[in-house]
């Protein structure tokens, strides 16, 4: 049977509080919240806090609201199910409601948080394994060993991005708010994630995510497109994010294109994106974008599916993501 | 397959747990999910083990009455929260329509699924009574059946709807005797 290791728990009711138990608790207290990616990895001892801070009984971070200047407001404790479900999300920013309802099952997304999902552990065929599997390995870097199975001459661990949000966000020009012992602190959201397995936040440990801000779509359009083996459960083994902006008619005035899943970080793609721009979205400018994004993208052999079909599906998907963005 | 539990050193925490509408006040492990407390403490072993990892559904309970995986929720977050597992679902010797309908269909095989198949249908039924056969097949999503290939599951939650709506509804004859 797989237990947890023993833990103990605690459940502040505000933000202070959850950073004062933190301060106290040290490197060996995680915050958790729906616990659909800390309470497995726990189970299987790659994560072992001695200690969990639930935040979900702090109300502050079950927000979910429009400011009045647009900006939509996501509370890190937000559910993915009642994202799906709100009418606000979905009238106004419906490619946040697409990506989230392909995330895992339903039974998940009523327990897995936006917060969660944002910080999602990077994932690797040689990582997500039980404690008797890895130490047949003899482990991997990113847990109790110093060997990356994926490269093993690499010195670094590459683990994959793996959360369907964050290419999403990125999109979006979300930002996402912090709070630790040293105060609040805002990021953008494609200045958080870091191309490193280990290292792959660019958070220090004690910062709480508080929320995630969302500016309004406007008249842009965006759309996420996921590539995975079954329509429930999995992991996205490629995640595409578009968002373009066009100047009235039909001409692209600014644009976007993330991918995710084929490396430890999320890959912006400013080069694709550029190329859209001053151009209307004909079959020959997508097929451009696509292979310039497909360019630095690239898979490696640790997670489903083979890394050379993997490869051959980035600019494929780009190009069903950009083309669901014509206007009829 | 986890490296064993040193058990001096399991913390033991009160709670109060609200199963099935009755009380339960233990005393039991911090590091316990609640498919464990209510498996090993209250002794309510209808509610499976399965992945334990969230991947297969089979440990689906309703909390306030959404359904959740027990194998991935910490015991003591959900304390005082009203829980039903499925010895909670018949009304005495009366069974949910849902559990009927299972029955006399055959939607059940080994049976290992079923409790969290049916808690997940029954929360679904609740918000939608007139769910299509794709609204329950997205709903389930997250409940693995090995045995059945889905198709009676979906055939008798379909027949247990359209009961709770008050129809006179039965199981197709395909259904039953198959389509020869």
């Amino acid at each position: 049977m797989l237990r947890l290791p023993p833990v103990t728990a605690s459940f502040p009711r505000t933000v202070e509080e959850a950073l004062a138990q933190k301060v106290e608790h040290g490197l060996g207290a995680a915050f958790v919240a729906g616990g659909t990616d800390l309470y497995p990895n726990m189970k299987r001892r790659v994560q072992t806090p001695a200690h969990v801070i639930d935040i979900r009984r702090i109300p502050e971070l079950h927000r979910l609201e429009p400011l009045p200047d647009g900006t939509l407001v996501i509370g890190a404790c937000v559910t993915l199910t009642e994202l799906i479900r709100s009418e606000s999300v979905r009238q106004g920013w419906p490619v946040i409601a697409e990506a989230a309802s392909v995330i895992s099952t339903p039974l998940l997304q009523n327990m897995g948080t936006v917060g969660g999902n944002l910080l999602l552990d990077t994932r690797c065929n040689y990582y997500d394994q039980g404690y008797e599997w890895r130490k047949a390995i003899n482990f991997c870097m990113k847990k109790d060993g110093d060997i990356c199975w994926v490269a093993p001459s690499s010195p670094r661990c590459w683990a994959v991005q793996s959360s369907d949000l964050v290419p999403v966000m990125i999109a979006l020009d979300a930002s996402i708010q912090f709070e630790g012992p040293g105060g609040a602190r805002t990021v953008r959201a494609r200045e958080l994630y870091l191309n490193d397995g280990i290292d792959y936040l660019a958070k220090q440990p004690d910062e709480l995510l508080i929320s995630v801000e969302v500016p309004r779509l406007g008249g842009a359009r965006a759309d996420y497109q996921k590539l995975r083996r079954r329509g429930s459960f999995d992991f996205p083994v490629l995640g595409v994010a578009v968002w373009v902006r066009t100047n009235g008619g039909d001409m692209v005035s600014d644009a976007r294109i993330v991918i995710g899943a084929v490396g430890s970080a999320p890959v912006v793609s400013d080069e694709a994106a550029a190329c859209l721009v001053g151009q209307e979205l004909s079959d020959e400018t997508i097929a451009e974008a696509a292979r310039i994004a497909a360019r630095p993208a690239k898979p490696l052999d640790n997670t489903d599916f083979t890394i050379g079909w993997r490869k051959d599906m980035v600019p494929v998907y780009v190009r069903r993501a950009l083309e669901s963005l014509r206007q009829d | 397959m986890s490296q064993p539990i040193a058990l001096s050193r399991t913390h033991k925490v009160p709670g109060r747990f609200v199963v099935n509408g009755e009380v339960h006040e233990i005393v039991f492990a911090s590091h316990k999910t609640l498919l464990e407390v209510l498996r090993e403490d209250l002794g309510l072993r209808g509610t499976k083990h399965g992945c334990e990892l969230g991947e297969c559904g089979a440990c689906a309970v309703l909390v306030e009455s959404v359904p959740v995986l027990s194998c991935l929720a910490l015991a003591q977050a959900h304390q005082d929260q009203e829980i039903t597992t499925i010895e909670g679902m018949a009304e005495g010797p009366a069974l949910h329509p849902l559990q009927a309908s299972f029955v006399e269909v055959g939607a059940a095989q080994c049976g290992y699924c079923t409790p969290g198949v049916l808690l997940t249908a029954q929360a679904l039924l609740e918000e939608d009574s007139a769910p299509t056969r794709e609204d329950i097949k997205e709903a389930l999503a997250g409940n693995l059946c090995r045995c059945t290939g889905y198709i009676k599951i979906y055939e008798a939650i379909e027949l247990a709807a359209a009961r709770m709506r008050g129809e006179h509804a039965a199981p197709s004859k395909e259904s039953l005797y198959g389509s020869q």
